[in-house]
């Protein structure tokens, strides 16, 4: 008799989460909640000017706090070769200025202390003369002729351009374009937005002069990858690092680069030979840590008359900041811009990009998205838009006409990627039944007399999840890959490690669910640890959606290379050949003879008490997971909104989702991450975001400017599903964790802008704040945010 | 978000707590519901040598009508005690409607109106709503009581005309020539925004025509503005279309907005215009359900 499936807690369970036991209970255990004996404190003095030269930094007043311990500066950085470090996008970044700060917000110096207060009244003590420079917040100002250069630290950088980098077919895209019945081109910015997890970066460096051992918890994303900075930038033995990340509250990108003050409180830490703990709080996490998008795109496209799109153009540039420290694939300059377009049937497209320094924090990180896919995604569905109006034809059918069809996979996308599977028009139908499309523009027309503008704005994208295939993938030359390890006991319980690392995503309960579909072990016996470079296999974390495809992968061949062994185990108990084995979930049995078998627990047991001769003992293995390609959800998000035309402010009416993730493992989980990515495209479409003033101030440094929105202004979300499971992956899983940041905000962009599209208005960048709106509606004419904002 | 170092006093009775204030020579803070001081400690934007928190203090807690109409409300009266009160709904509709609006939910469990007055920030709702009403501070200090129109209490952003040693123990609407009527409009983002553009009208009807009315803008301009030409244009009118656009007009020159990340000048401008709009006719709308 078969196990139940669900009932184990298997594919397809919406288990609980078991991690929520101890977060609803307060019995987490974050970075803050560590207490080492005799621990030290850190705190950061930052840049009040986004450029200026130091002329002198005098910490002798800091140095005279009694309490202080230590004062360090980049002077002293730079005496151990330590004031710049790498970045992971192959450039260097200062850990604290020596010669000029770059950015608001910079890393200045850093005190240390018996306690916090103490340490910030240190960082109050230190007196630094500035000579103001002029800073540069966009990338026309970079790129100005008489533009002051940011990075004179490096030799031969003699301008602000960071790359200049295209990928596509130049001559196919032009005849394309000389084909062309109608050229649709629009321009917009995705400004800057900040993925500020609710848990703020921090540190605590252990180093321990007796052993010779570094432990070090950090909030991070990828403990494998520090580690192995920290032994290129630190110069210490790999294996005497050891990198802890703790629960974590929230990455979103955010936790996935090294920050200097990582690394300072290492040096501390190896300096003083006691812990030191640094704790960033939300301005310092807001202003200068790995911020999300600031890119500008001029976007055309070479349109048939019927609707039909023959070729695209796109041309990006990109704000990186004062370093150039994108957490991205080395190969990809943009990260994977040139995946926009990729559900559509499109003979030719060209991308062009330049990225820019400004004085601006650094860290183009992927902000809840697999390398500038949240661009990708929001620009393709924008300019679908502008050329379904262009066309004068309905975006629903222009879309239909466009996507790739079911039996056109495997399909190569316009700029070379191949996706593998996928039903977009029946997700588009699905979506559209569901608002009630035709309904919904009869209701609009009949409000437009009566004065009231109703809209509505559809999202359809497949995006590249799971990076990644080691061909292509890499990070400073370290391949995207993962790994499990599973160590089942005596008892039959197991506890299952990962190169990947949660942050709020549910591990601990998704990857007992995949053991329990291999293996037929409960879930609730499976216990997941991740996190410690001590005993986790080595894996390249939790970003970019990459767990599920990569590491859960790894955890289904790691299961099933521990089913093999235990076949081989059944068969010597069962007293037949292997190949008489059957296998039904939980339970080898003998073939033709059912009712003669042994349970996995009793296989488990065997493996250490009675093992067929000459086999090793033990029930372990571990397995490195190289996917033979990225995994291609496909989602439709559409939404409903009414624009007030006398104030610009606009509500959203109603949000349809459609998602297709290929098999889902807890629907539950996944549903979960649907609506908290729902929830960040309409903050982005709506209020979040940083911007900055003349002076290259960061508006949006504390939560009162930098707004998220709370619940009670969420608007509620209709989730559907169509399943398409993928071909490569072992349980036919796709990403899901960031399909509806990356495809959600057009969704409403598209919906205001429909509303009002009849005042000859092609965009308004996001947030579509009401004044923005308003102006649009009135002036009708397109309205860009770029900073530096008007002020008075 | 570490505040510098200071000294903690918590008196339980308003005269010690002067008292304390007075010895402080200056360097001391009243702690009231701690919303915007404590941020602003933590900040280091504040970096008070003391603290007195009044919070010890007993019967401060109040909001009621004295018999003939005039409203006080206690320095320990939280935001969310107005937001909860139905007598307070009926007798000012215009702290109602702006009760629910202020902050967030936690915040206003513990904010204080009188506090917020008192802090005065050009983005405070509770200021606005109190010049509309004519409202007034009533201040304890050393060598007594006195009662201040908080018109003239505010004298700048942050800045009012209170002596450091002085508390301010209640505010006071006075009773109304009329009936009340009056609404709150505040454009913000999500709960708990400050105001980008707050408008509060509050009018008095006495024989189907404004005996009195009183408007104040919040978020558009240095401090709290108080339109009294605009209100002067609702006096004596039976509150018609042609007086409230006069008087959104009049409000919306008052205003002195500046553009910044929130919004251009020339849309607060408008938008306070539109909110006089909106008010009025709400107002028209409830006189004309309730005859
Ligand atoms: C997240 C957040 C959002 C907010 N949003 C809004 C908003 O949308 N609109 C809004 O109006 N406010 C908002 N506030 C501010 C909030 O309403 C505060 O509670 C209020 O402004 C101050 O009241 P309090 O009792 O907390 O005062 P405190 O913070 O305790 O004190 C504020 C200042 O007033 C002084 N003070 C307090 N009481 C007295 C007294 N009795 N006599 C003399 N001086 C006194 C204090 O010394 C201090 O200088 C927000 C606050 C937060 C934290």
């Amino acid at each position: 008799m078969a196990l139940d499936e669900i009932k184990i807690g298997g594919l397809g369970a919406s288990r609980r989460r078991v991690e929520d036991n101890r977060f609803i209970r307060g019995k987490g255990n974050y970075i803050d909640d560590i207490v080492l004996p005799g621990m030290l404190h850190m705190e950061i003095l930052r840049s009040p000017l986004a450029h200026a030269r130091i002329r002198f930094i005098d910490v002798s007043a800091a140095w005279a706090i009694p309490g202080v311990r230590m004062v360090l500066t980049g002077d002293m950085l730079a005496a151990r070769n330590l004031a710049w470090m790498p970045t992971l996008s192959y450039d260097t970044q200062a850990v604290l200025a020596t010669d000029k700060v770059r950015f608001q917000g910079q890393e200045v110096a850093c005190v240390v202390a018996d306690d916090p207060y103490i340490a910030k009244d240190g960082c109050e003590a230190i007196v630094v003369d500035y000579e103001p420079l002029p800073p540069i917040v966009n990338p026309t100002q970079a790129t100005a002729p008489d533009a002051p250069l940011i990075r004179d630290d490096k030799t031969g950088q003699d301008s602000n351009v960071v790359f200049d980098w295209e990928v596509g077919d130049r001559e196919g895209t032009d005849r394309a374009f000389a084909q062309a019945d109608v050229t649709s081109t629009i321009e917009m910015h995705y400004p800057r937005s900040h993925p500020s997890p609710i848990e703020a970066c921090g540190s605590i460096a252990d180093f321990n002069r007796a052993t010779s051992k570094l432990t070090v918890y950090m909030t991070t994303q990828a403990p494998h990858i520090i580690r192995a900075a920290v032994a290129l930038v630190a110069e210490l033995p790999e294996h005497m690092i050891r990198i802890v990340s703790p629960d974590l509250g929230g990455g979103f990108g955010n936790k996935v680069p090294v920050y200097p003050g990582y690394v300072v409180s290492i040096l501390a830490s190896i300096l003083l030979e006691c812990p030191v703990k640094w704790i960033e709080d939300k301005s310092g996490n807001l202003i200068s840590t790995g911020f999300g998008r600031d890119i500008y795109l001029k976007g055309e496209m070479a349109l048939r008359n019927d609707g039909r799109i023959l070729g695209v153009r796109m041309h990006t540039d990109s704000d990186h900041g004062a370093f150039f420290s994108d957490a991205q694939p080395s190969k990809f300059k943009i990260g994977l811009m040139h995946s926009a377009f990729s559900c559509y049937d499109i003979p030719a497209a060209h991308l062009t990009a330049q990225g820019v320094y400004t004085n601006k924090a650094p860290g183009g990180v992927a902000y809840r998205c697999s390398f500038r896919v949240t661009e990708a995604m929001y620009f393709q569905e924008r300019m679908v838009q502008a050329a379904a109006s262009d066309l004068g034809m309905d975006q629903a059918e222009f879309r239909r006409v466009n996507l790739v069809r079911d039996d056109d996979f495997p399909h190569r996308t316009p700029w070379g990627f191949l996706t593998d599977s996928g039903q977009y028009a029946k997700c588009l139908d699905l979506g559209l039944e569901a608002i009630g499309y035709e309904d919904f523009l009869r209701q609009k027309a009949q409000a437009r007399q009566r004065g009231r503008l109703l809209g509505i704005g559809i999202s359809t994208m497949t995006e590249p999840l799971g990076a990644g295939n080691s061909r292509e993938y890499d990070i400073l030359g370290i391949k995207m890959f993962d790994s499990a390890e599973l160590k089942v006991h005596m008892t039959g319980k197991a506890l299952l490690r990962t190169g990947a690392k949660t942050q709020g995503q549910g591990h601990e309960t998704t990857w007992a669910q995949i053991v329990a579909h291999e293996l037929g072990i409960p879930a609730e016996d499976v216990l997941v640890e991740e996190g410690d470079t001590d005993t986790a296999p080595f894996g390249m974390g939790t970003y970019a959606s990459r767990s599920t495809p990569v590491a859960g992968a790894a955890v289904s061949m790691v299961s099933r290379k521990i089913r093999a062994k235990a076949r081989k185990i059944a068969a010597h108990l069962l007293e037949v050949s292997e190949e008489d084995i059957d296998w039904e979930l939980g339970r080898f049995s003998v073939r033709g003879a059912p009712d003669r078998g042994v349970t996995i627990q009793e296989c488990a047991i065997a493996a250490y008490s009675n093992l067929p001769d000459g086999m090793e003992p033990g029930l372990e293995n571990n397995a490195y997971y190289d996917p033979p390609n990225l995994t291609w959800p496909f989602a439709c998000y559409i939404a409903t909104v009414e624009v007030d035309p006398e104030t610009g402010v606009w509500d959203v009416l109603r949000v349809v989702a459609v998602d297709d993730c290929g098999v889902r493992i807890n629907p539950m989980i996944v549903e979960g991450q649907i609506m908290g990515g729902l929830t960040e495209a309409y903050a982005m479409a709506n209020m979040q975001f940083i911007t900055f003033d003349e002076d290259g101030n960061c508006i949006g440094s504390n939560y009162m400017d930098y707004l998220l929105p709370t619940a009670w202004e969420t608007p509620g979300f209709e989730l559907h599903e169509v399943v398409t499971p993928c071909p490569h992956h072992p349980i036919g899983a796709k990403g899901i964790g960031e399909c509806a940041t990356v495809g959600g905000p057009a969704a409403f962009v598209n919906a205001v802008i429909d509303a009002i599209g009849d005042t000859g208005v092609r965009n308004i960048d996001m947030p579509l704040l009401p004044d923005r709106v308003h102006e649009a509606i009135t002036q009708g004419h397109d309205v860009s945010g770029a900073p530096p904002v008007k002020t008075e | 978000m570490y505040p510098s170092r200071f000294r903690y006093e918590a008196p339980s009775t308003v005269a010690e707590a002067v008292a304390m204030l007075a010895a402080a020579d200056g360097e001391a803070k009243i702690l009231a519901g701690g919303q915007s001081l404590i941020p602003m400690m933590k900040l280091r934007f504040a970096a008070p040598e003391m603290i007195v928190d009044i919070n010890g203090i007993g019967g401060l807690d109040y909001h009621r009508a004295d018999p003939d109409g005039t409203y006080r409300i206690g320095a320990l009266c939280r935001h969310a005690d107005l937001e909860k009160s139905a007598a307070l709904a009926d007798a000012q509709p215009t702290i109602a409607a702006a009760a629910p609006v202020v902050a967030d939910p936690l915040v206003r469990t513990r904010g204080t109106l009188v506090g917020s007055v008192c802090h005065a920030d050009p983005q405070g709702d509770w200021a606005s709503v109190m010049v509309s009403l004519e409202g007034a501070i009533v201040a304890q200090g050393p060598k007594g009581r006195r009662s201040i129109q908080v018109a003239d209490l505010i004298d700048g952003p942050f800045q009012t005309v209170l002596a450091p040693d002085e508390i301010a123990t209640e505010a006071v609407v006075p009773a109304p020539r009329g009936a009340r009527a009056g609404g709150y409009l505040k454009l913000e983002r999500r709960v708990g925004d400050f105001a980008t553009v707050g408008v509060a009208v509050s009018v008095e009807i006495s024989g189907g025509s404004v005996a009195r009315a009183g408007i104040g803008l919040t978020g558009v301009g240095p401090a709290t503005i108080n339109a009294s030409d605009a209100a002067a244009a609702l006096a004596g009118t039976v509150l018609d279309a042609s007086a409230v656009d006069a008087a959104a007009q009049l409000a919306a020159e008052a205003a002195q907005p500046r553009s910044d990340h929130r919004g251009s000048a020339d849309y607060k401008r408008h938008v306070v215009a539109t909110f006089v709009r909106r008010i009025g006719a709400q107002i028209q709308r409830s006189e004309q359900e309730a005859a």
